[in-house]
């Protein structure tokens, strides 16, 4: 393998090892084999262990009754309710804590980029000393943080912080009334959906004119008028059906009212916060290479200066700014398993954690576990794709 | 333009009086005017921030500096209402957040593991120093072997391995020790190379292949892990300290600075394997690498620590940290090897054609010419890896291996400590750790990217 | 002794070889073919060969526990990550406790050393894995037998050092005298517990509501719950007496009467080795034998002497050999009580009146004192 004579003298020297093919095929096989032996000789040594420890196997255990509970569930769960349920809850927890993480992650992340290359000394400092600060400090350390600092710093459900007596701020977390549905309600649902469709239609129809006739129609007042009045129009029609249950203290805790726990709180603001500092550097990055004369150019259109950013910049700069906002959001998702570390009920929490305790079946559980993630990954990934082909077709 | 001059026209003799420059762009108030207050929504935006930087940086420094508390044997001290940080708490603690629970008495041996790592490390840092191949050495290969020594006191009792299956090596040496090191071990690994050198020499020259060449190769490798087990082997008269007992900041470099020297081979290995043209390569390295980057790292590590062991035949144990730090070391070098194949891209075409036309074998491309150039366009991705890498190692605390941050939670506990700001001040010394070395990291990064910037500028 | 579990398997490997032979010899001339494929496939097989013993030089044998035990000279225990009073480690990293404790009467029955026992600290929800994966010899912490854990689980508990029940701790201030007015209160636990299980069987036979926030560690449950992230802190009694000395003001909290389950706490070891279940077993039984006998670590050597009873001198070992029947010294007995002492020494010493836990002996009194610790006889 180390013969490194040189060429051949004549084609009767040109041996067997020699031959690029052969060598490749060779390595490839040699490759093969390791793999096949390696997976070959895992899956024969689980099975003995397994054996000989009496470890059940197969996924039957995920028709059994859980018997333990879990304080957010986004689907109706109990204690009687089955593994595979549990499963269920846990994954949806993970999918809220990515969905509103990568939220405000995106918002922040693009609001301190932007201020990084800000005119504004105070502004593009805040936003240095940020991104420098956060991103350099461990994810779990700042969850950590978040959770048992800011915890400690809160009230108890007693002298809980209440604003306007409608939303309560306590070591319990925060409770925001909750809208009850009475008769008639549905049509002032449907009028919020059909004024949202209308502004859309709206916007579309305008900016088509605008393009054809050059004149800009209010887009922002009509739009404004449509989404408050169609909805009040029917609230006044149906006589008021939507009313809030306002949450009261009753012996240890709030009763009544929509609850954030204080998991979710921390889990979802510390997480946000630390991918925003890896955005804000994607997005500064991306703004970046945009070439100047771009702007000079929009500048001197006569495009005032958040008109040029929003108009011209920013649009050219999605093209680099979308494939490591991809990564960014896989990575926030990822994070999210650091929930175990302060006993929010994510998909490890649950799922890897409690269910595979009382099971044992490690092998499953973790197999599924992983594979989750994999598939969001993938899934992300591929929607991520799919929008990055639609903005990159833009360029002419 | 005309270059003529008739008598009428004017030339000035002296120097015009140099005017003073419009007071409204330069000094302190133009400054202010420019960058802080250039319009209504600049203006409030500052505002906004002063406000901010007020709220934030005093109450800061107060309880970092001015309201801590500096001395005290318990709690006691730091009880009082409006006291700020409890240093007392982190004096008491550092034994345990720097070394875990490493015996007191052998403590200076991690203290040379870390003195010596900085001496190696710092003349490889700074780019005017000579002698970076021998420095890369002594620091890559040298440095985790004599740290291994120092930090476990080595002597790991190698015995014999292969030979001794059949019997062959007991009946002639028995169990024979020579300062601490056994016998049968040593003419077991003797003998196995022998075996692997005629083993490998024959099948490359059954081949048509250099099989000299190839022994002595063969050869090579087996001195070099003779050498490294010697090391391990040899009792240097250090007391035993088992992996459960490290801890703290211990833990948490010995696990950067494996996976950082792990990660970066393997992901280079990793990278060429994806870009190869071998079918069955590069899918097994597509596979392996998006497998990695696909999960959390929490589950690979749960994965490491209690699943590895039921896929391995009964009986085999490897130590608790040693399965985390393969997991760490594996996923961070999925990572490193997309890093790395970013700087493979990069290297134009001719680059490879070049190689090739004058001849090059492949591995000879690969180390002279294209790795060379690929790696250093990608100097700051490594960088970032390793600052991930860093940051990650936090999370094998939910495995139950206790580092910096496991310790310090571990300290919140302490009832002889509970008080309103141990928390804060925990945190906050924690946060001034991870800072400095994770920013330190970043600066240097930077600080290579501009050097590198400079050689390339026309 | 020496068997490898490996090497069979393995060698039915060189049916690999002709494959590689063939496609390569597929690029050649053919006449060299058929002599080369012949040589490389004898080749080949060598190396199969070879790779195979090289992987059962990396796979240890399946040697017996106590074996395993003997030839690396400790006992690996699993214990928790620190519960005062059953498993707790001090600013040195020494362990104390009574979970602890046993462990060293285990390594003092097999080498006559107490101290040849190494601790693995464990979250409750990794101490199962620990154990079945072979990590841990012993796991001894402070854990519940159920019939899950002891049929399915692949385990076997070997019995029970401490009869418990699960608790209920609570704030002072919130005036609670009795767990059934505890309706909507948040309930701070631990995962992978019997107590998880036990409070949602609980909370819904009274009819009542409550959130779980359920933790990964002991030391998170505190916090939160010292945080005031929940009303209450619930886990076995005996825990709630050791947890409750790490909080900021241990006086502030108070123990609700109710026992809501029953909790046999006690050691486990994995399924498949009966002679290291027996050892386990009788170290226990041995140490309770003891206490019933009189015998303790100040007199064992008097009685070792002078004992006339012809149970303290089985007990010892002085007269039968049972300690044979297990593979170990026939004066295990002995060595147990002269290193660690009996139940009651180790009982008083950890979690005892004396102790800042402050337990009385209650069900773990002995039978015929009131208990129902009760020990087979040793003959």
């Amino acid at each position: 393998m180390t013969d490194l004579a040189g060429p051949a003298g004549g084609h009767e020297k040109t041996t067997f090892i020699n031959d690029p093919k052969v060598r490749s095929i060779g390595l490839q096989l040699v490759a093969l084999i390791v793999v096949i032996f390696l997976g070959w000789s895992f899956a024969e040594n689980a099975r003995d262990n397994l054996a000989a420890q009496k470890i059940a196997t197969g996924f039957g255990f995920l028709d059994n009754t859980a018997g333990f509970g879990i304080n957010q569930t986004l689907i109706p769960y109990s204690e009687t309710s089955t593994y595979g349920r549990a499963f269920i809850v846990g994954l949806l927890n993970t999918i809220l804590v990515a969905v509103v993480g990568i939220f405000i992650a995106t918002i922040i992340g693009f609001l301190v980029g932007i201020g990084r290359l800000s005119k504004n000394f105070m502004v593009r400092t805040i936003s240095t000393v940020y991104v420098e600060v956060l991103r350099n400090l461990p994810p779990l350390f700042q969850i950590l943080f978040w959770y048992l600092a800011v915890l400690s710093a809160m009230p108890g459900p007693r002298n809980s912080i209440s604003v306007f007596g409608e939303i309560f701020i306590s070591n319990r977390g925060i409770i925001i009334p909750r809208p009850l549905f009475g008769e008639g309600a549905g049509i002032v649902v449907w009028a919020i959906g059909l004024a949202i469709l209308g502004v859309i239609l709206f916007r579309h129809w305008a900016a088509s004119r605008q393009e054809e006739t050059g004149r800009r129609l209010p887009v922002l007042w009509v739009s404004l008028c449509v989404l408050i009045g169609l909805p009040l129009a029917a609230m006044i029609a149906t006589g008021f059906p939507i009313s809030f249950e306002v949450p009261e203290l009753k012996g240890f805790n709030f009763v009544g009212g929509v609850r954030v726990i204080p998991e979710f709180v921390a889990l979802t603001l510390a997480l946000a916060t630390y991918t925003a500092a890896f955005i804000a550097e994607n997005v500064r990055a991306g703004i970046q290479s945009v070439s100047h004369g771009q702007t000079e150019a929009a500048h001197s259109l006569g495009l005032r200066h958040g008109q040029t950013l929003r108009l011209v910049v920013i649009p050219q700069a999605m093209r680099v700014i979308i494939p490591p906002l991809t990564s960014q959001y896989l990575n926030l998702t990822k994070n999210s398993s650091l929930a175990v570390g302060i006993g929010y009920p994510d998909l490890v929490a649950v799922f890897a954690g409690t269910s595979l305790n009382q099971t044992g079946q490690a092998i499953e559980i973790i197999a599924i576990t992983m594979g989750v993630y994999l598939l969001l990954s993938i899934i992300t990934a591929i929607i991520m794709n799919a929008y990055n082909k639609r903005v990159a077709l833009v360029e002419r | 333009m005309s270059m003529t001059f008739d008598d009428g026209t004017f030339i000035r003799n002296e120097m015009a009086p140099v005017l003073p420059p419009p007071k409204l762009r330069i000094g302190p108030v133009a400054w202010m005017r420019e960058n802080l207050f250039s319009g209504i929504f600049n203006t409030l935006l500052t505002l906004l921030g002063i406000l901010l930087v007020i709220s934030v940086v005093p109450p800061f420094v107060r309880f970092m500096f001015i309201d801590a508390v500096w001395t005290g044997e318990n709690r006691e001290a730091c009880l009082g209402p409006d006291v700020g940080a409890c240093w007392p708490f982190i004096h008491a603690k550092f034994g345990q957040l720097i070394y875990g629970f490493y015996p007191i008495s052998e403590r200076w041996r991690v203290d040379i593991v870390f003195a010596l790592g900085a001496v190696l490390l710092v003349p490889l840092l700074v780019p005017s120093l000579p002698f970076k191949r021998t420095g890369s050495l002594l620091f890559f290969v040298v440095y985790p072997v004599v740290a291994f020594v120092l930090l476990t006191g080595g002597n790991i009792n190698a015995s014999a391995f292969l030979l001794e299956r059949f019997g062959l090596i007991r009946p002639f040496v028995g169990d024979a020790q020579l300062g601490g090191i056994n016998l049968a071990f040593w003419v077991d690994f003797g003998l196995t190379t022998l075996l692997f050198m005629a083993a490998i020499g024959g099948f490359i020259a059954l081949l048509g292949g250099n099989g000299r060449s190839a022994a002595r190769t063969t050869l090579f490798v087996f001195l070099a892990l003779g050498a490294v087990i010697f090391c391990w082997d040899a009792d240097v008269g250090l007391s035993y300290v088992e992996t459960r007992q490290w801890g703290g900041l211990l833990v948490t470099l010995v696990i950067a600075v494996t996976g950082i020297v792990a990660s970066l081979p393997l992901g280079i290995l990793l990278a060429l394997g994806r870009r190869s043209q071998m079918p069955v390569v590069r899918l097994l390295s597509v596979i392996f690498i998006e497998f990695w980057r696909g999960v959390p790292l929490i589950t690979v590590l749960f994965f490491a620590t209690y699943m590895l062991p039921l896929f391995l035949p009964q009986g085999t144990n490897p130590d608790a940290l040693l399965r985390a730090l393969v997991g760490v070391a594996l996923f961070s070098a999925a990572y490193m090897a997309e890093v790395v194949r970013g700087g493979l891209q990069a290297i134009p075409k001719g680059q490879y054609e070049g190689a090739m036309a004058v001849g090059l074998t492949w591995s000879q491309m690969m180390r002279l010419i294209v790795l060379p150039q690929a790696l250093t366009l990608v100097i700051p991705g490594i960088v970032n890896s390793f600052i991930s890498l860093f940051k990650d190692t936090t999370l094998v605390l939910i495995v139950s291996i206790f580092d910096f941050l496991g310790q310090l939670r571990a300290a919140f506990t302490d009832p002889n400590w509970a008080t309103p700001v141990t928390l804060y001040t925990g945190f906050a010394f924690a946060g001034v750790v991870y800072f400095f070395f994770c920013f330190g990291m970043s600066r240097y990064s930077l600080f290579v990217e501009r050097r590198l910037n400079t050689s390339h500028r026309h | 002794m020496t068997r490898c579990r490996k090497f069979s398997a393995a060698c039915e490997l060189p049916f690999l070889s002709p494959v590689p032979s063939r496609t390569v010899a597929a690029e050649t001339s053919a006449p060299i073919r058929m002599k080369k494929a012949a040589i490389m496939k004898r080749l080949l097989s060598t190396f199969a060969l070879a790779g195979a013993m090289g992987l059962c030089a990396f796979g240890a044998q399946a040697a017996t526990k106590l074996e395993q035990v003997k030839s690396k000279g400790f006992v690996q225990c699993g214990v928790s990550q620190g519960l005062p009073g059953f498993s707790n480690p001090n600013d040195k990293g020494e362990w104390s406790g009574l979970d602890v404790e046993f462990c060293r009467a285990v390594a003092a029955a097999i080498f006559g050393d107490a101290t040849k026992v190494k601790f693995t600290p464990l979250s409750a929800k990794d101490r199962f894995t620990a154990l079945q994966s072979g990590d841990i010899d012993i796991l001894s912490r402070n854990t519940t037998w159920t019939i899950t854990r002891d049929t399915s689980l692949g385990l076997n508990f070997t019995g029970v050092t401490y009869y418990d029940g699960q608790g209920f701790m609570i704030r002072k201030d919130k005036k609670v005298n009795s767990a059934l007015e505890l309706s909507g209160a948040s309930v701070c636990t631990q995962t992978g517990t019997t107590t998880e299980q036990n409070l949602a069987d609980y909370f819904r036979a009274n009819n009542m509501t409550y959130e779980v926030i359920a933790f990964a560690t002991n030391d998170e449950v505190v916090k939160a719950y010292d945080a005031g992230r929940c009303d209450v802190l619930t886990t076995d009694r005996s825990g709630l007496a050791g947890e409750r000395l790490k909080l900021t003001n241990p006086d502030d909290h108070v123990v609700l009467p109710e026992i809501i389950s029953k909790e046999p706490l006690g050691p486990v070891v994995a399924h498949g080795d009966d002679q290291w279940f027996d050892i386990v077993k009788w170290v226990l039984f041995a140490q309770l034998n003891a206490e019933e006998l009189g015998v303790n670590s100040k007199n064992v050597d008097d009685q070792l002497k002078n004992a006339t009873n012809p149970e303290i001198k089985r007990l010892l070992g002085t007269e039968g050999k049972y300690g044979e029947g297990m593979g170990i010294g026939n004066d295990w007995g002995y060595l147990i009580i002269k290193n660690v002492g009996n139940y009651a020494e180790m009982y008083d010493r950890t979690v005892g009146p004396d102790t800042p836990l402050k337990l009385s002996r209650g069900l773990n009194a002995l039978w015929n004192k009131g208990g129902i610790q009760y020990a087979p006889p040793i003959r």
